[in-house]
């Protein structure tokens, strides 16, 4: 089984060198860290930045500078700032290679939950709607079963949904599953040590087994 | 073309009860500090505020609705703010939550002149309900209209006597976007200088856009999320 760690990891192997990717809060944002050296990747921050760095150094911290988690950031060489419209239009007109983000609940035909439990949680979508909306390729990065124990990869979403048939990949603690539409959640990998059996298990939505499945690499 | 005002009470004169004001920044990030508490002290009521977020508890738009001038808010994110939640769930707040995409390009339409934008963000979710939907090349797109705002009030680092603005970093965001979109457009900003001392290639608002504009003072410019790495 993998820990929000090794979810990350697993994921950061997705990106290609070139790429402009966005990062949603949380497990995704821990991507950033598994980049392989050597690469070139230019990560977009919505609230205006391409070619967002690291956290700052103690005491260099700027209120003006921030990421779309409110966090604290720097600038790499080579970064752009712009404003919000600018930012989305960009997501929109799909120039943003790879968003990576947190989900609630996924279905087999790809639609996501991700910004609301109704009577529970109202906090808002933020930009979760204007991505999922338009990014070419996503991939979502969550725990298989949610703190109940049931299964968040569904046949149909319970939770109010973000969008609709957006979602290609999903990598959760226990497997790597891609979506194909009109059939159902088609099993990848194998997290190391994880059966298919359990996989099965904790899968709520159809789930397509063809041929062996191999176990994930992570480096 | 002098539109300099001395101080916030100034520039906020003519807000009245039940107004639409647009209010620039991203969290705490570029936020009018000096007229919200301007707007605190006048104690206007019911106002509609279009912002991408609601402050928290004890800063930014947080002060306003602490005080109940706020009978609705338009936002796409609201999460880092309790009272804002309790007047929420009690029925006191009226809430619109708008993808975050959308509230920028509401505001950008209405800056430019445009009624109404498409886009695909919302479409077949509860965003979607009661808004007409337009297939354009296969796909699905829902028709969402420009901001109306009475007032728009914005933040910028510096700023000359004649409203040509220049943000910084981040603080950006919303905020050129909001001085395009209001009737009567307010830019505090951090430094005034005189026409000619900005470098017209640098202007990111041209001060046509800009209807007053003062020297704002004492910022706390708070982080919301500090974080940092060790040297």
């Amino acid at each position: 089984m993998l820990d929000k760690i090794g979810i990350a990891k697993r994921i950061a192997r997705e990106i290609q060198d070139g790429y402009y990717v966005n990062l949603g809060i949380g497990i995704p944002t821990l991507c950033a860290n598994y980049i392989p050296e050597g690469m070139h990747v230019v990560l977009q921050s919505e609230n205006g930045i391409l070619g967002m760095g690291p956290f700052p150094f103690e005491g260099d911290e700027d209120a003006d500078l921030i990421n779309a988690g409110k966090q604290t950031v720097t600038l790499l060489p080579g970064s752009s700032l712009f404003d919000s419209a600018m930012s989305f239009g960009m997501i929109r007109s799909q120039k943003v290679d790879l968003t990576i983000l947190g989900a609630m609940e996924v279905s087999e035909e790809g639609d996501i939950a991700n910004w609301k439990i109704p009577g529970k949680m109202v906090k808002g979508m933020g930009g979760a709607m204007d991505l999922v909306a338009s990014a070419k390729n996503i991939i979502v990065a969550m725990q298989h079963v949610n703190k109940a124990g049931e299964s968040k990869l569904l046949p149909k979403c319970s939770l109010p949904l973000t969008g609709l048939r957006c979602v290609k990949r999903i990598v959760t603690e226990l497997a790597t599953v891609d979506v194909i539409h009109g059939r159902g959640f088609k099993l990848i990998e194998r997290a190391p040590g994880i059966s298919v059996e359990q996989i099965k298990n904790a899968t709520a939505g159809r789930l397509i087994i063809e041929g062996e499945i191999p176990e994930m690499q992570i480096s | 073309m002098n539109k300099t005002v001395s101080n916030a009470e100034e520039a906020i004169r003519g807000i009245t009860d039940g107004m639409t004001l647009m209010l620039g920044g991203f969290g705490l990030c570029g936020i009018p500090e000096n007229c919200i508490t301007a707007l605190v002290k006048a104690g206007t009521k019911n106002l509609t505020c279009i912002s991408n977020n609601a402050g928290v508890d004890d800063f930014g738009l947080g002060l306003l609705l602490q005080s109940k001038q706020v009978r609705k808010m338009i936002a796409s994110y609201v999460g880092e703010n309790a009272e804002f939640e309790r007047q929420m769930l009690s029925g006191e707040l009226d809430v619109e939550l708008v993808p975050q995409g959308t509230l920028a390009t509401r505001c950008m339409a209405a800056g430019y002149g445009m009624p109404a934008i498409f886009t695909p963000a919302g479409v077949g979710t509860e965003v979607a309900i009661g808004k007409e939907v337009r297939n354009f090349n296969g796909k699905d797109y829902l028709m969402e209209m420009a901001f109306d705002a009475d007032f728009a009030i914005v933040k910028a680092w510096k700023g000359d006597t004649m409203g040509n603005l220049i943000y910084r970093d981040t603080a950006r965001n919303f905020n050129p976007l909001m001085a395009m979109a209001g009737k009567i457009t307010i830019a505090e900003v951090e430094h005034l200088v005189e026409p000619g001392e900005l470098d017209p290639n640098h202007i990111h608002t041209p001060g046509i856009y800009i209807h007053r504009i003062f020297q704002g003072s004492n910022y706390e410019k708070r982080i919301e999320q500090r974080t940092v790495r060790k040297k």
